[in-house]
């Protein structure tokens, strides 16, 4: 296992460097134009700057939207977890009408169509965090559900024999042996998040690919652009999942 | 062993009156009447599927019952909070598989039902589960993860954990059955000593010598009935049915 592990780790590592190394110098070839992000120009400097501060949304916007759909995510589970049978049909009826939205559908549907039937006014950051916690918070109550439906049957017994109360019993016993379990799903729901953030740029959020995306129209350098673009998620989304994966480490102890 | 004199003019700590309880159609306890005194120590055997567990998860409300009527010192128990409260505050039990909260530590095993349910402070709190865990005899234990202990001494904490919660009558679910052999007397020593100590106890088990040692009251049940009921002198040297007879040469003969 260990030993696995390890191999993994190394042979990721690898992967990046060579695909960065290629890059840099496939730069020297005539057909590509890595000026317009030369950290030795002015111009390129200002440009990776442009890039990078994208940076600031999508990671804002993706923490945000995922803190409010673990938060309702965990109710919805609730509901389902219940012995009311119609609150039960409210979770299923959530969680599957949520789940056959396209992502894209909401953000245009909570941008365009919300402020219309609800008159109310919503920037732009606020409806794609509400649109991406929407669609993420069907997920999530599936997590939680099975995390807690994995937790032994002995332990509400325990709890309820100590006297504890139903919420004290899922806050204090159920919950936190569940959230150790669905760690994992929980992490890769983070980087489902941060790669769906980049949808919300269709309706103008200045994120990583809003940001890629205008220059682009400026300098017409497409190719190395959105290579940086994939660069840019790629590093992100590996620190997450090591960070994920390091904390799942220390909560197995 | 039995030297306790039973005062005759209190109710019993424990009454069930002709319960009744079914799964659908299939009716697992039939019309079972017994009453538990303070201070009593009764002892429940029978073979599998008997409903021995389904009888004292009556009893502290983890099944509920469909016909007759279960007591708690003279109060009828129903679905009300006001009952749940009165089982807390009587009815502790110990389970065949420990069920100790595997991410918490021992003393926060301890310490979780008193702070929640009976609103001690912290540190009184744990006092008391630093009590209750010299009177298991693992106190050096206090701060280990169930994981990192035996199943005897697992068990022995499950049942501090009950202590904790100071009921007035505790109930054991074959407490040693899924021990290895020889941790099951370090168990059963705990077990003696609390009804030494004048503990109300109702505990299904098979061990045949702890029975002899502390039970007051012997029942027998086959069938989710009560076949026979006495004290525990009569119970072994003179069993009436002839399935008791069986069952009782069964299991001593290992
Ligand atoms: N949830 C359930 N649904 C239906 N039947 C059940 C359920 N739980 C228990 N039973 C049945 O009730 C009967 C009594 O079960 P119980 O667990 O009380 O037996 P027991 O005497 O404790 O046996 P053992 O010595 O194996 O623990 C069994 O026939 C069992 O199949
Ligand atoms: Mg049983």
């Amino acid at each position: 296992m260990w030993v696995h592990r390890k191999f993994v780790g190394f042979s990721k590592v690898r992967i990046i460097c060579l695909i960065i190394a290629v890059l840099l110098l496939s730069g020297c070839s005539d057909q590509w134009g890595w000026y317009v992000v030369n950290p030795s120009t002015e111009s390129g400097r200002d440009n990776l700057y442009f890039l990078l501060s994208g940076f600031y949304y999508t990671i804002l916007l993706s923490l945000t939207a995922i803190s409010i759909s673990i938060i309702t995510g965990l109710l919805i589970a609730l509901l389902g977890l219940s012995d009311n049978k119609f609150l039960r049909t409210v979770n299923r009826t959530y969680v599957e009408i949520v789940r056959s939205v396209p992502v894209l559908v909401l953000i245009l549907w909570v941008y365009y169509g919300l402020p219309q039937l609800a008159d109310i006014q919503i920037n732009v950051f606020w409806a794609g965090v509400l649109a991406l916690a929407l669609s993420d918070s069907a997920f999530e109550a599936e997590i939680f559900r099975a995390g807690v439906q994995s937790v032994n049957k002995g332990q509400y017994e325990a709890a309820k024999s100590v006297g504890l109360s139903y919420l004290d019993t899922m806050r204090y016993v159920i919950l936190p042996q569940a959230v150790r379990r669905i760690l994992p799903a929980l992490g890769n729901q983070l980087v489902y998040m941060l790669k769906m953030s980049s949808l919300v740029s269709v309706i103008g959020m200045p994120e990583l690919t809003r940001k890629a995306n205008e220059l682009v129209v400026v300098e017409y350098r497409s190719l190395e652009i959105y290579t940086i673009l994939v660069l840019e998620y790629l590093v992100l989304i590996l620190i997450v999942s090591s960070a994920v994966r390091w904390l799942e480490r220390r909560w197995k102890n | 062993m039995s030297t306790i004199k039973h005062k005759n003019n209190s109710p019993p700590l424990i009454r069930m009156s002709q319960v009744s309880k079914f799964f659908g159609k299939f009716q697992v306890l039939k019309r079972i009447s017994l009453d538990v005194k303070l201070g009593e120590k009764m002892v429940i055997c029978g073979p599998s599927g008997a409903s021995k567990s389904i009888l004292i998860r009556c009893i502290n409300q983890l099944e509920s019952h469909q016909q007759g009527k279960i007591y708690i010192n003279g109060t009828e128990l129903d679905d009300s909070s006001s009952s749940a409260k009165l089982v807390r505050q009587n009815v502790g039990m110990v389970f065949q598989n420990f069920n100790l909260f595997p991410h918490l530590t021992v003393l926060e095993n301890l310490t979780l039902g008193p702070i929640r349910a009976r609103k001690f402070s912290k540190a009184d709190a744990q006092d008391v589960a630093m009590r209750y865990l010299e009177r298991v005899k693992i106190p050096e234990q206090a701060y280990k993860y169930p994981r990192q202990l035996s199943g005897g001494q697992q068990q022995r904490v499950a049942i501090a954990r009950s202590l904790c919660m100071e009921p007035k009558i505790m109930l054991f679910d074959e407490p040693t059955s899924a021990l290895d052999p020889e941790m099951i007397n370090e168990v059963l020593e705990v077990m003696s000593e609390l009804a030494d100590n004048g503990m109300t106890m109702i505990c299904v088990t098979h061990e045949m010598a702890f029975a002899r040692r502390v039970a007051d009251t012997m029942v027998f049940m086959d069938h989710g009935k009560i076949l026979e009921k006495g004290s525990a002198e009569i119970f072994f040297e003179s069993p009436k049915s002839e399935r008791c007879k069986a069952f009782l040469k069964k299991i001593q003969r290992y």
